[in-house]
C-alpha cells in the first residue's frame, strides 16, 4: 500500500547556472512529520522553493497525492493543500495580525482550522489581532506565520527554520503547538537546526549536505553520532 | 599609451574603424546631395543612440529628457553665433558647456528620484527648459528664429562646401562618439561602469562611488548631446522650442533604436539606427505608421528577448564587433 | 480676482490633477510600475467617450457606463498579457513597454481622428457656476473636485476592507509569499490595472468636458499626475490629493501672472518640493 502524500523524485534545481540540488528523492508519508536537517547551504530552502515552484523543476519531479505537480505554480499548489511557514516568517507588513490570517483564509481551503481556532491555539494573538504584524515579537510573529498556514487547511505544511532567531523558551511555546497541528491531520516537513528536537518529533529523517541527500530513514534508527557525521561530513 | 596595453583584437577594431572613417569621409565625392543629407542625419541619430545607450545600458539612468540637451545645444549655438558674433565652429564647445551646465543644475534634483520616476523627471526638466525658451522674445519666442545669412556664410561661402563641412562635422561627431564611448568602455572607468551595470551593490562594495559615477556620466552624455544638438541645427538653419526640444525626434526614436538594436551593447545602437532608417524610408508614404511599427517592435523585443537584435545575434554566433571584454 | 478666489480655484484644479495622479499612485503602490502611457490612456478614454456619444447621443456621464468597462477590460488585458511578462527586478522592460504603448496610442489616434481637437459637451454643467460672496466658481471644477475626493475615499475603503484590497496590499508587500498562500498574483496585478483604468476613464471624461483634447494631449496629463504623486509623496493617496492641490494652486497663480507662465509655475513648484522635501510631503514608501 502506497502511503505517500508528497514524493520528491530525482529533483535537481538551482539558481540560473548554479545547481544547488542534485537528484534529491524522498517521500513524506500521510499523517507524519519528516525532519530535514543539514548545515547552512545544504539546499534545504532551495528544496522548499523548488517544491513550491519558486525555482525551476520538472513536472514528474514532484508528486502530491500521486499526481504530478512539478509543473504547477505556487498559487495552484496552495490550492491543492501545500502551505509554507517560511524562514524569517515573511508576514505581510502592511496587514494587521488579523488580516494576515484573514487573507490566508480568503484564499485557502475550508476545514477544521479557522481564525478562532488559531486564536485558541495561540491566545496571545487574539489580544494583539489589531496590531500591525511587524510590531509583534519574533515568537509571536512565528505564531502568526503558523496560523497563516493553518487557516488555509492544507494537507502538508513546510516549516523552514522554525526556531531560527527565537529565544529557547519561545521555541518551546511554538513547538508546544505541534501536537495539535499533527492531530488535526496535517503532515509536515520540518527544517530545523536543532537535531535533537527534530529527532524527537519526526517519524522519518532526511539529512542533506551540499545539495545531496546523505542519510535518510526512520528517525529512531539513527544514533546521534551517525547524524552528526552526516551533518558535518567526514 | 592606451593602445600599447590593449590586446591585438582591440587594435584590429580600431584600425578597421579608422578605415571606415576614411571611406565615409570621402562620401561627398561619390554620393548624391540628398543622400549626403540622409547620411548626416544617420550619424546624428547614431551618436544620440550611442549616448542614450551608454546612460541607460551602463549606468541604469533611463532618461526620457535628452531632448533638453539637444535643444540647449542648438539654442546655445544660435545665441553665440547670431547674437554674440562668435564663429560657428567655436560655438560647438560652447554648446557642450551649456548643456553640461544645465545637466549639472538639474542632476542633483533628478537624482533624488528613482528608476522610472527619474525618467519622467528628466522629461519634466526638458519641458521646463523648453517653456523658458518660449518666453524669450529675443529668440523669437514660440516661433523661433533663423540663422542669419552672415553666420551661415561663415560656415563656408558656397552651399556645396557648407553641406560638405556640415557632413564632416556630423561624421566626426557620430564616429567620434563611438570611438570615445568604446575607448571609455575599455578604460578603467569602463570597467567600473560594467560592474555598475551588472550589480550595483557589488560595485559599491568594490569602492565605486555610484552617485559620483552616475553624475559624471550624466553630465558627460549631456555635453556630447549638446554638441550634436549644435551641429543638427547647423544643418536645419532654423530653430524653435518645438523642434529643438522635440521628444519625438531626440528621445522617442532614439530609445526605440537602442531597444531594437540591443540595449547595453555598443553595436546595438548601430544596428538599431540602420533598422530605423530602413523602416522610415520604406514606410515614408504612410505618415506616422513607422512610429507605430517601431513601438510594436520595441514592445515585442522587451517581452521576448530583452537583448535586442544584436544581443540575439551575439548569443547565436558568439561574435562581437566591438569587443570590450579583455582576454585572460 | 482676489487672493482667496485664486486659492480656491487652484484647489479645485488640484482635484482634476489628483484624479490623474490617483491611478499612477495606485499601480506604483501595488506593483512598483510606472506607466508612461497613463496620460495617453486618459485621452484614449476621452476618445472612446466621444465615439459612444456620437453614436448614441447620450450625456457624457451616461457614456461613462460604457467607457469604464471597456477601459478596465483593456487595462486588465494589457497588464495580464503584456506587462506581466516584463515584470521583474529590472525596471527597464516594463517602463519601455509603456513607453511604446504611449507612442502607439498617440499615433493611432492621430491616424484615426487627425489632429483636430474635440470636446465633450455636458449641457448646462459646462458653463454653470456657483457664486459665494462675490466670487464665482465653475460647477464642473467643483464637481470634479468632489469626484476626486469620493474616488480616493473609495479606493482607501477598498484597500482596507475588501478581499481584493488585502490581496493588493499582500502582493505589494511580498509577491512570492502572496502566491505561496494561494493568491494568483498575475491576476491581482491585472485587477490593479483594471481598477486604475476605471479612475482613468472618469478622469478622461471629466477632462474632455472641461477642455478640448487632441491625440497628443496625453503626455501633459501624465506629467501633471506624476508631479502630484511626487509632491504628495509615494504610496499615499491622500498625499496625492494634496500634491494635486499644490500643483493646481501653483498653476493658477502662474496663470494669473501671465497665461504662458501657468505650466512653468507648476513645474517650478515640483522642482522646489523636490529640492526641499525629496520624499514628498506624505511619503509612506522607504
Amino acid at each position: 500500500m502506497d502511503n505517500s502524500l508528497l514524493r520528491i523524485n530525482n529533483l535537481s534545481s538551482g539558481y540560473g547556472d548554479f545547481q544547488a540540488l542534485f537528484d534529491v528523492s524522498f517521500c513524506l508519508e500521510k499523517n507524519s512529520v519528516l525532519g530535514l536537517v543539514g548545515a547552512n547551504g545544504a539546499g534545504k530552502t532551495t528544496l522548499f522553493k523548488s517544491i513550491l515552484g519558486l525555482l525551476p523543476r520538472e513536472k514528474s519531479m514532484i508528486q502530491f497525492q500521486r499526481q504530478d505537480i512539478g509543473h504547477l505554480s505556487a498559487n495552484k499548489l496552495a490550492g491543492l493543500g501545500i502551505a509554507m511557514v517560511p524562514e524569517g516568517r515573511r508576514l505581510f507588513s502592511s496587514l494587521s495580525v488579523y488580516e494576515n490570517l484573514q487573507i490566508a483564509a480568503d484564499y485557502g481551503r475550508k476545514g477544521y482550522w479557522t481564525i478562532e481556532r488559531v486564536f485558541e491555539l495561540f491566545p496571545i494573538l487574539a489580544e494583539k489581532q489589531k496590531m500591525p504584524s511587524l510590531s509583534l515579537s519574533g515568537g509571536q510573529q512565528q505564531m502568526v506565520a503558523i496560523g497563516r498556514a493553518l487557516v488555509a487547511n492544507p494537507e502538508v505544511i513546510l516549516f523552514d527554520e522554525l526556531s531560527l532567531g527565537l529565544a529557547p523558551t519561545v521555541v518551546n511555546d511554538v513547538y508546544a503547538a505541534m501536537p495539535s497541528i499533527i492531530e488535526s491531520g496535517i503532515s509536515a516537513i520540518l527544517v530545523e537546526q536543532d537535531i535533537e528536537r527534530v529527532r524527537k518529533i519526526s517519524k522519518n529523517l532526511v539529512c542533506m549536505r551540499e545539495g545531496k541527500i546523505v542519510l535518510s530513514g526512520a528517525a529512531s534508527q539513527f544514533t546521534k553520532e551517525q547524524l552528526t557525521t552526516a551533518y558535518f561530513g567526514e | 599609451m592606451i593602445l600599447k596595453s590593449l590586446p591585438k583584437k582591440q587594435i584590429r577594431v580600431f584600425l578597421v574603424l579608422t578605415l571606415i572613417t576614411i571611406i565615409l569621409a570621402s562620401a561627398p565625392w561619390w554620393v548624391s546631395r540628398a543622400d549626403i543629407r540622409l547620411l548626416g542625419e544617420f550619424y546624428s541619430f547614431l551618436a544620440l543612440a550611442v549616448l542614450w545607450n551608454l546612460l541607460a545600458g551602463y549606468t541604469g539612468l533611463i532618461s526620457v529628457g535628452q531632448q533638453a540637451f539637444v535643444g540647449v545645444g542648438g539654442y546655445a549655438m544660435f545665441i553665440v553665433t547670431a547674437k554674440l558674433g562668435i564663429s560657428p565652429f567655436l560655438s560647438v564647445p560652447i554648446s557642450m558647456l551649456a548643456a553640461a551646465l544645465i545637466a549639472g543644475v538639474f542632476a542633483p534634483l533628478l537624482f533624488r528620484l528613482n528608476g522610472a520616476h527619474f525618467a519622467i523627471g528628466t522629461w519634466v526638466a526638458a519641458e521646463t527648459i523648453s517653456l523658458c525658451f518660449f518666453m524669450v522674445p529675443e529668440l523669437g519666442g514660440g516661433a523661433g528664429m533663423s540663422l542669419p545669412t552672415d553666420v551661415v556664410k561663415s560656415i563656408a561661402s558656397s552651399r556645396a562646401m557648407r553641406e560638405m563641412t556640415i557632413y564632416w562635422l556630423m561624421l566626426g561627431l557620430g564616429l567620434g562618439t563611438i570611438f570615445a564611448v568604446y575607448a571609455l568602455l575599455l578604460s578603467k572607468t569602463g570597467l567600473a561602469l560594467m560592474a555598475l551595470r551588472d550589480n550595483e551593490i557589488a560595485a559599491a562594495s568594490l569602492g565605486i562611488n555610484i552617485w559620483k559615477t552616475k553624475f559624471v556620466m550624466y553630465i558627460a552624455v549631456a555635453a556630447a548631446t549638446g554638441a550634436i544638438g549644435a551641429v543638427i541645427f547647423f544643418q536645419k538653419l532654423r530653430i524653435s522650442p518645438e523642434s529643438a526640444f522635440s521628444l519625438n525626434d531626440w528621445t522617442i526614436i532614439i530609445i526605440f533604436i537602442v531597444v531594437i538594436g540591443g540595449i547595453g551593447k555598443l553595436e546595438g545602437a548601430i544596428v538599431g539606427t540602420i533598422v530605423f532608417f530602413i523602416l522610415r524610408e520604406t514606410l515614408a508614404d504612410y505618415g506616422v505608421v513607422y512610429l507605430i511599427v517601431l513601438g510594436v517592435f520595441a514592445i515585442i523585443i522587451m517581452m521576448f528577448s530583452r537583448k535586442g537584435i544584436w544581443g540575439m545575434f551575439e548569443e547565436k554566433f558568439k561574435r562581437s564587433l566591438l569587443p570590450v571584454t579583455r582576454e585572460p | 480676482m482676489n487672493f482667496i478666489e485664486l486659492i480656491i480655484q487652484g484647489i479645485l484644479l488640484g482635484g482634476l490633477y489628483a484624479l490623474f495622479a490617483a491611478g499612477l499612485s495606485l499601480i506604483f503602490g501595488i506593483m512598483r510600475l510606472v506607466n508612461i502611457a497613463h496620460g495617453d490612456f486618459i485621452i484614449l478614454s476621452a476618445y472612446i467617450a466621444y465615439l459612444v456619444i456620437s453614436y448614441t447621443g447620450v450625456h457624457p456621464f451616461i457614456a461613462l457606463l460604457l467607457v469604464i468597462p471597456i477601459m478596465s477590460m483593456l487595462g486588465y488585458m494589457i497588464q495580464r498579457y503584456i506587462l506581466n511578462r516584463t515584470m521583474g527586478d529590472d525596471i527597464l522592460p516594463p517602463l519601455l513597454v509603456t513607453f511604446g504603448l504611449a507612442v502607439i496610442i498617440q499615433n493611432t489616434l492621430l491616424t484615426t481622428f487627425s489632429t483636430n481637437t474635440h470636446r465633450l459637451t455636458a449641457g448646462d454643467i459646462d458653463t454653470a457656476s456657483v457664486g459665494i460672496l462675490d466670487m464665482h466658481f465653475g460647477l464642473l471644477p467643483i464637481l470634479t473636485f468632489f469626484v476626486a475626493i469620493i474616488i480616493i475615499f473609495g479606493l482607501e475603503l477598498l484597500f482596507s476592507y475588501t478581499k481584493i484590497g488585502r490581496a493588493f496590499r499582500a502582493t505589494s508587500d511580498d509577491r512570492e509569499m502572496a502566491s505561496a498562500i494561494g493568491i494568483n498574483t498575475k491576476h491581482v496585478f491585472a485587477m490593479a490595472m483594471a481598477l486604475c483604468f476605471c479612475v482613468i476613464s472618469v478622469a478622461g471624461v471629466l477632462l474632455a468636458i472641461r477642455s478640448s483634447f487632441d491625440p497628443f494631449s496625453g503626455p501633459a496629463r501624465l506629467i501633471y499626475g506624476f508631479e502630484a504623486v511626487i509632491i504628495g509623496g509615494l504610496g499615499s493617496l491622500w498625499g496625492t490629493l494634496v500634491g494635486g492641490i499644490i500643483l493646481g494652486i501653483a498653476q493658477i497663480f502662474g496663470a494669473h501672472i501671465s497665461p504662458s507662465f501657468q505650466i512653468l509655475a507648476g513645474h517650478l513648484a515640483f522642482f522646489i518640493i523636490l529640492a526641499v522635501r525629496p520624499k514628498g510631503l506624505f511619503s509612506k514608501v522607504e
